[in-house]
């Protein structure tokens, strides 16, 4: 692309009918027009806010209840991104909408294809973007994006789909016999249809998925993915000679920082924690998913693998240091079954692991909500994931019960649990245990719960290494969001801007 | 009895003549190295061992069976545990830039270990196993097997006993070998019915439809579950675990299960009683299947998903020794599965004592007519065929020779020549005719314990 002064678009440029005829697509072909700075500026600005609605609908609802679509098309019109599929192409906005979706999407892969991270943000915000889109059309657009971009899914003859009728009605929600009689089956190999394979939401046999018509978005998704992975991919090797271009260098980077919040693996506060402090904070100030773990963990003397990393790497966050580490892992676990030698061998190394000192030498971030809640479901033994989201609701409300929190505000959770709203449930919980009427921040992860919730007790000052409760005429911990302004106390200023940086997002 | 009291303290001097005679290295090598077909396949593949005193060494490998014979037999490995094949030689590791040393290929694993049941067995817990609960490791092999062969078309597995308390699964088709991680995740999901940990009371729950894999793993249980639940775990008998089981049906329905138990105690009659409870559930709110939930939580495998996840993720070796039991991990004859006995599968001491038995005058026979042929080599093969070990390291021979047939046969078929296809169609379990045979034949499994025919046509060998 060459930037140059702003000209108009002209929306009679019919070479591009091509490539906007259909309101989706692949980003195949790269734009080749001229826009300004401000222009660019604004088209990633406006997709990137797209995407992080995406990502915050994706974890606050179900992906693809009516709730979650109805926000996200409100969000893609206000934005003005193409959302009818039907629209016409002359005579409308929808040309410039779709160009807006096709320019923006390539300025993205500039600013999110450098690091496998942002790689991994990006793939996953498009996938959902696009399955929410896809599944928008109607079946006749459906086929005919299919067709416009030559995709090769045979259809079976329909002597076996009558002969594999009924497990074909079994296998997908809402068919029945008249709708699996009506529409083309596809067949798959089960490695290009694996959301489905591992949700169980179709028929397999001898290594072939039979996917209706109706679901054949799942496919498309994975073949979207793939060729969005080895885009960016590619777009990385180019990056260096845009980054050469000086007026994009700042934007893009800025760009790329934007998604990340806080992932408090930059340890500020190392070693300003004692271990002897922890049973108290954890009742204080962890979040029940971690205060239930350090409940089991003293428990037991034992946790399982996911346990001792989702917990193990909250508690680097918090500040614990390697040492630190070792020795309060080593304590708990020799009271237990394991001793010196056997931790020695087999859990200090994971745990050295964990702080980057083995093996590739990754300093593994702490969970947050989002990996806590969706990925590495609990089972038989284990004691980590997210409480509002994995334990039985009668089995929480227990727990609540027995961390003291009232029955109306048990019910309250409860209530948004069943909504699937766990982190707010996490929220409330807060709210409740701190005595605030209003947390004060939007929590996605158990460090920002620590640190909110220490930030509040202690109104900002530092976390001391005695035992006792801090000093400097505070008062007890428990005390009302009223008295408890985290304003920053007036005593040395060098600790004061260690707090400042402690408790201040970059 | 057939095993010698094991005694952990002799390991020392037990593993050196098992792996001088009797671990069965030909098979391994030829298993390992899936004919050569890929270069350096064999030699990328890492090892792990676990030598005395705990020391745990990785990155292990080897140039070829000779090598690996040689090391093996001198650093004598409590346990060795395989690993994936690797872009580059696994014991040269360190001497490739961070990032380049991936590890590409292995066998899709699955891990089956009986304290995962632990909330459903009555009989025993954590590292003990018996008879009775042993049936769930029946009916999860049957229940895989199936899936793994029908759903996924796969034909190449080989069942292994852990050496304690469970199983393992290794699937080692060339479809399978080269699944990527978000691939074994998948199926491992797929497979998995059992949810939730320790603050879950209920995890099954099952809703229309039903899927057509969900009903057949139901057929495998509902055929043990009568002899299993109900009579050798009694899981209807004692009140407490009475009440486990009617904390997993809803409300109405426990009541009146409740009165009832008061007067009928035989565990089948009420066994009856609640699943007729649930059909009238059944019909006035549509879809109601709490008695099939309760008998996939008391007996649906239970895997451990992150075995299986991970394309580099170790596991212990077929014929590795347990170093708490002294038991072989032994591969099992699907073929005679129901009689499958953990406690009879031998021990290492057991082999090596029948090693060091007189001689029979047969075998007496057999060994000068061997060692005339001037080949050291054959005693030392043929010494397992004197030991309980034989009958194991038989149906290793056979898993190899069958993948060895399939792919004379894929190349055979590549290379132009579709009407004459050597190569096993034939389910390994049931008595189809011997591979070699010239009629038209392609690839697919029959079901190994039915005389279904074959599936079809699939492209997988």
């Amino acid at each position: 692309m060459q930037f140059s002064r702003k000209i108009r678009l002209r929306p009679a440029e019919i070479e591009q009918e091509g490539l906007y005829g259909h309101c989706l697509q692949f980003y195949g072909q790269p734009p080749i027009q001229n826009i300004s700075l401000a222009q660019f500026e604004q088209l990633a600005v406006d997709r990137l806010k797209l995407l992080k609605t995406v990502e915050s609908l994706g974890v606050t609802f179900v992906k693809m209840s009516e709730q979650y679509q109805n926000k996200l098309r409100a969000e893609m019109a206000g934005l003005n991104f193409p959302v009818r599929a039907d629209a016409p192409l002359q005579g409308s906005t929808e040309y410039e909408k779709r160009q807006k979706d096709h320019i923006s999407h390539f300025i993205l892969r500039l600013a999110y294809c450098q690091t496998e991270e942002l790689r991994r943000w990006f793939i996953q915000q498009e996938m959902d973007l696009f399955r929410y889109r896809f599944t928008q059309l109607l079946s006749k657009q459906k086929s005919e994006f299919l067709h416009r971009n030559s995709l090769q899914y045979h259809t079976i003859e329909d002597a076996d789909k009558k002969a594999l009728m009924d497990k074909l009605v079994h296998s997908s929600y809402g068919s029945s016999g008249c709708s699996v009689e009506q529409q083309d089956f596809y067949k798959v190999p089960f490695q290009d249809a694996l959301d489905l394979v591992r949700s169980r939401k179709v028929f397999l046999k001898a290594g072939y998925a039979y996917i209706p018509h109706q679901d054949i978005v799942t496919i498309v998704l994975n073949d979207f993915r793939t060729r969005l992975s080895k885009a960016l991919a590619l777009t990385a090797r180019s990056l260096p000679a845009v980054q050469s271009d000086e007026r994009l260098q700042p934007l893009l980077t800025h760009l790329s920082h934007a998604y990340v919040g806080q992932d408090y693996s930059i340890q500020k506060s190392v070693g300003k924690v004692s271990l002897e402090q922890i049973d108290s904070l954890s009742v204080r100030s962890f979040p029940p998913c971690m205060r239930h773990l350090h409940e089991a963990l003293r428990e037991n003397h034992h946790l399982r693998h996911g346990g001792r990393m989702q917990y193990g790497l909250f508690l680097k966050g918090v500040g614990l240091t390697l040492d630190q580490a070792l020795q309060f892992w080593r304590s708990e676990f020799i009271r237990g079954k394991v001793d010196h030698d056997k931790f020695d061998k087999a859990y200090s190394y994971s745990i050295r692991h964990m702080f980057g000192k083995e093996g590739k030498r990754t300093d593994y971030t702490p969970y947050s909500c989002v990996k806590v809640i969706l990925s590495n479901a609990p089972s038989q033994g284990d004691h980590h994931g997210c409480p509002f989201r994995h334990s039985d609701p009668e089995l929480l409300k227990q727990r609540l019960q027995a961390y003291k929190v009232s029955p109306s505000g048990i019910t309250q959770v409860l209530e948004l649990v069943m909504g699937m709203h766990f982190q707010l449930a996490c929220q409330k919980y807060f709210e409740l245990t701190h005595n605030v009427e209003d947390a004060g921040f939007s929590l996605n992860h158990p460090n920002q719960y620590f640190v909110e919730s220490q930030r509040l007790l202690t109104g900002g000052r530092e976390l001391k290494r005695e035992a006792e409760a801090p000093q400097r005429g505070q008062g007890p911990p428990a005390v009302k969001a009223a008295s408890a302004l985290p304003e920053h106390p007036s005593t040395s200023t060098e600790v004061a801007e260690d707090l400042d940086s402690f408790f201040q997002e970059d | 009895m057939p095993t010698t009291d094991y005694d952990p303290g002799s390991l020392p001097d037990l593993l050196p003549l098992y792996y001088k005679r009797l671990f069965p290295f030909s098979q391994y090598f030829r298993w390992l190295n899936y004919g050569g077909v890929t270069k350096n396949y064999f030699q990328n593949r890492e090892f792990s061992f676990t030598l005395k005193d705990d020391i745990y060494v990785r990155y292990q490998s080897f140039s070829n069976q000779s090598e690996m014979e040689k090391e093996i037999q001198k650093m004598n490995p409590y346990k060795i545990d395989i690993g994936a094949v690797y872009s580059h030689r696994p014991n040269q590791h360190n001497t490739i830039k961070s990032g380049v040393f991936q590890a590409l290929e292995k066998e899709l694993v699955f891990d089956i270990d009986m304290t995962d049941y632990d909330d459903v067995r009555r009989c025993c817990s954590a590292a003990d196993i018996c008879s009775k609960c042993w049936t769930l490791m029946t009916i999860a092999i049957r229940i895989l097997d199936r899936a793994l062969r029908e759903d996924f078309g796969f034909r190449h597995l080989m069942w292994v006993f852990s050496g304690r308390r469970g199983v393992h699964c290794w699937v080692c088709d060339e479809a399978a070998r080269k699944l990527s991680a978000a691939g074994r995740s998948a199926v491992a999901e797929y497979l998995s019915l059992i949810r939730g940990g320790e603050d879950t009371v209920k995890k099954v729950q099952l809703s229309d439809p039903v899927h057509p894999f969900i009903k057949e793993s139901l057929k495998v249980i509902e055929q043990r579950f009568e002899k299993y639940a109900l009579v050798e775990q009694d899981i209807l008998g004692s009140k407490e675990s009475t009440d486990k089981v009617l904390a997993l049906v809803p409300d109405e329905v426990r009541k009146e299960l409740v009165a009832f138990f008061l007067i009928e105690r035989n565990p089948v009659v009420r066994w009856k009683k609640l699943t007729a409870a649930v059909q009238v559930m059944a019909t006035a709110k549509r879809g109601f299947y709490g008695d099939k939930e309760i008998m996939l939580q008391y007996c649906y495998p239970r895997l451990d998903v992150n075995v299986s996840k991970g394309v580099n993720h170790l596991l212990k070796s077929p014929f590795s020794v347990h170093p708490k039991t002294g038991r072989i991990s032994v591969p099992i004859d699907l073929k005679a599965i129901d009689k499958f006995d953990p406690f009879d599968v031998p021990t290492i001491s057991l082999i090596c004592e029948e090693l060091d038995r007189p001689k029979t005058a047969e075998e007496k026979g057999e060994a000068t007519a061997i060692q005339t042929e001037n080949n050291g080599e054959q005693r030392k093969v043929r010494d397992y065929k004197r030991t309980s070990l034989a009958k194991y390291v038989k149906l290793f021979d056979q898993f190899v020779e069958e993948m060895e047939q399939c792919r004379k046969g894929e190349l055979l078929r590549k290379s132009g020549e579709s009407e004459l296809v050597l190569g096993s169609s034939a389910c390994p379990y049931t008595d189809k005719p011997p591979p070699g045979e010239s009629e038209l034949v392609l690839g697919s499994s029959a079901c190994p314990y039915t005389d279904k025919p074959p599936l079809g046509k699939t492209p997988l060998c």
